[in-house]
């Protein structure tokens, strides 16, 4: 196997200021969109994340006017729309692209120019959604941001609630974005099925390709649906027709049908990814191999497919009678096993190894325990009539924040140390990443495990402020807490990145003694990624390459 | 070793994206069956809907030009390939042309618009999502014919021909679903 690269010099080294920023807008390889698109989603997560500490700042004593009620209903859905279509999703998308070409020993993507007008979309997306605060209000006294919540549910996006433009740029923004998600969608697979290097069987693909290859499965069909829910309420907004009008017969319930057909899948969407990093960083830092690879695959594929079957669990309360209630709790309920294969694979693949327990696995670790939790809830709401009873409280607010905090952002966060050095070069600081751990840590389960409380006392979500005696008021201030812990190690953790990409001590091209091929290449890799295709013969390539005498490929 | 052949990429996108495109059907197509008989106003279906027989048959047949147009360029013969596309053309235009001829009737002789009532609402909708995509086709295949005209287009263009193919296919295929759905179970 050839995989050895020659050094390069970097390319941006002495070129003015312009043409190195002309590069980047004007790109096409892969690694570099990855980073544009990781870039980006920090950039939003940081905004994001200041529309999240201003509510909690709202909700942290009884009766606060730190912002006013409409003021409030702009941070959440902003911050919702923000946290989902502008952080994660081109988080996901971030390491995908920068990923996925290197882990099957391709040189780029299927379609290069698709890849860059896909991430210029997305990014004219989140700008149309925060040009919203200049010119939405076009009308006198009509609100100028978005403030119907991140699912917009009907009436309130039509004409006549939502005056103004703001409505009108979340639609527009997430139309557009959502031809940037296709788009990149339709890349990976065809990536993935059409660009392997030889060997690379579907069953010799790092988990990341395979769970990503799910995950585009998915964007294509579920994102797509989103897309024409978008187009109707635009055709309903501007050419006053009739779909979510319930005065001429339309119906406010199928907007929720079709926006979570949509939602549903949009939480595996960002979860399978998750799964992806996991599955790559925790048999590296256990020093064995990945437990049960066909099972994975098998679980995977399984959660996609259930996981286009579950939506309506997002409409209990709408009352959708006894036949679609049951379907949809034993959908949601099914769904919980083939995540469980997951864990105990995960936990398997740990299981008497040597486990070094570095920032990226101490990650990986917090993402096991608190998933399960998260889903042991998810399994707990399933239930119809437990739903009923705390559906659109703050419980439902701390379950997918669990998912979307505990779980993905926490592995995402691991994949940022995991893949820091191959992107830059340079290790990043253990003890800032050790720091970052613990103080994010110990904010989240500050923030949403003490969330559920007054989710279970009654505290509806979405409420600007609320009466003193309740009981609510101590599990707010602890929770309000708690996000000011998350946002200091979300600081450490930026200056972390920065230093070390200035700072660091050189990473070489494989710190990890990791596996997957793109440790084979240069840190950072070339523009053309190998100089020569690598050939692989099983699925641990650069174990074969380094133990010559005991290769993996006598015994897959 | 053996061979390491992979799937064209092209095929597979393509395939993607009519995936994509299917799913955002599935939702109008669904929007309009749910819709059927909730109109709180006339004018209903069965009053104002002919059935476009010519035209559907003029963009159906319009599929098996263009399969014969990519056979010829396969065999190498781009005379025939152009004369069959622009045959595949000119089919397409005329359902187009149908269209709009059904629409103004539709607007001008029966007062029907999209905000008349929910049947408005989803039938232009769906009819006109799907007159968009007929649009965006035929600007390719125009797109295509110019090239083949001016004398770019050689037999080993015949794969992209093909895809492009795919998609036209595609769009014929939704229009046999918008046929039953619309002229026949919404009637």
């Amino acid at each position: 196997m050839a995989t050895e690269s020659i050094a390069w010099p970097v390319p941006d080294a002495g070129k003015p200021l312009v043409e190195q920023l002309h590069e980047w807008v004007t790109t096409v390889d892969h690694k570099r969109l990855g980073i544009l698109y990781i870039v980006y989603a920090l950039l939003f997560l940081v905004i994001g994340g200041v529309e999240a500490t201003i509510m909690r700042i709202q909700l942290m004593r009884p009766q606060n006017d730190f912002v006013s009620p409409q003021v409030f209903n702009r941070m959440f859905t902003m911050h919702g729309t923000t946290m989902i279509f502008f952080v994660a999703m081109p988080l996901v998308f971030g390491f995908g692209n920068y990923l996925i070409p290197l882990m099957i020993g391709a040189r780029d993507m299927a379609f290069p120019r698709l890849n860059a007008f896909s991430f210029w979309m997305t990014a004219f997306g989140g700008f149309l959604l925060y040009f919203s605060f200049v010119g939405g209000d076009g009308l006198y006294g009509a609100g100028n941001a978005p403030d119907v919540g991140w699912f917009a549910y009907a009436p309130l996006t039509s004409q006549t609630f939502s005056r103004g433009h703001s409505t009108d740029f979340w639609i527009l923004s997430l139309l557009v974005s959502g031809f940037g998600s296709v788009g990149t969608a339709i890349n990976i697979i065809a990536t993935i099925l059409c660009m392997r290097c030889p060997g690379m069987t579907l069953g010799r693909m790092p988990l990341l390709a395979w769970l990503n290859l799910t995950m585009a499965g998915l964007v294509i069909l579920a994102v797509s649906p989103l897309t024409a829910a978008q187009a109707m309420l635009l055709i309903d907004r501007y050419l006053g027709a009739h779909f979510f009008d319930t005065q001429a017969g339309g119906s406010a319930v199928i907007w929720m049908h079709f926006f979570w057909i949509f939602g549903h899948p949009e939480v595996y969407v960002l979860v399978i990814p998750a799964f992806a990093f996991a599955s790559e960083i925790i048999p590296v830092f256990s020093r064995k191999p990945i437990f049960g690879y066909p099972v994975m695959v098998a679980a995977t594929l399984c959660i996609g497919f259930i996981g286009m079957s579950v939506w309506a669990h997002h409409m209990f309360t709408v009352g959708m009678g006894a036949g679609a209630n049951t379907f949809f709790v034993l959908s949601t309920m099914a769904i919980a096993v083939p995540t469980g294969i997951k864990i105990f694979n995960w936990l398997a693949t740990m299981w008497g190894g040597q486990i070094h327990f570095k920032a990226p696995m101490l990650f990986c670790a917090g993402f096991l325990f608190q998933f399960l939790i998260a889903g042991l809830t998810g399994v707990m709401l399933s239930v119809a009539p437990f739903n009923w009873q705390l559906g659109n409280s703050y419980f439902v607010v701390a379950h997918f924040h669990y998912v979307i905090v505990g779980g993905i952002l926490f592995t995402t966060f691991g994949a940022f140390y995991y893949w820091f050095p191959k992107m830059s070069g340079r290790m990043y600081n253990e003890a800032l990443g050790k720091l970052h751990f613990w103080l994010f840590f110990i904010g989240f389960h500050l923030t949403f495990d003490f969330m559920h409380i007054p989710g279970i006392l009654g505290m509806p979500r979405r409420i600007y402020t609320y009466e003193p005696g309740r009981g609510w008021e101590l599990w707010n201030v602890v929770v309000t807490i708690g996000a000011f812990f998350q946002a200091a190690a979300i600081l450490i953790f930026v200056a972390n990145l920065v230093w070390s990409y200035f700072k660091g001590t050189l990473a070489g091209s494989d710190p990890w003694d990791a596996w997957t091929l793109e440790w084979s290449t240069t840190s950072p890799p070339p523009s053309y990624n190998f100089a020569e295709l690598p050939e692989v013969k099983s699925r641990r390539p650069l174990w074969d390459l380094k133990h010559p005498e005991d290769p993996d490929w006598r015994y897959e | 070793m053996p061979r390491w052949e992979l799937p064209s990429r092209g095929v597979v996108g393509m395939y993607c994206l009519i995936a994509a495109e299917a799913a955002i059907f599935t939702i109008f197509v669904v929007a309009y069956i749910f819709y059927i008989g909730k109109s709180v106003s006339g004018p209903q279906p069965r009053d104002v809907l002919h059935v476009p027989i010519f035209f559907t048959i003029c963009l159906l047949s319009s599929s098996i030009t263009i399969h014969f147009a990519v056979r010829s360029l396969r065999a190498g013969n781009v005379r025939s390939f152009t004369a069959w596309w622009l045959l595949t053309i000119v089919l397409g235009a005329l359902f187009l042309a149908g269209t709009a001829q059904e629409w103004r009737h539709l607007i001008y002789d029966e007062g029907l618009t999209i905000q008349t009532n929910l049947f408005g609402t989803t039938y232009y909708s769906l009819v006109g999502l799907h007159a968009f995509h007929v649009t965006v086709g035929l600007l390719a295949l125009a797109a295509v014919s110019l090239l083949a005209i001016l004398g770019y287009v050689r037999e080993e263009h015949a794969e992209r021909a093909e895809i492009l193919s795919m998609y036209w296919h595609f769009v014929d295929a939704v229009w046999v679903v918008v046929f039953v759905v619309v002229y026949i179970v919404g009637r």
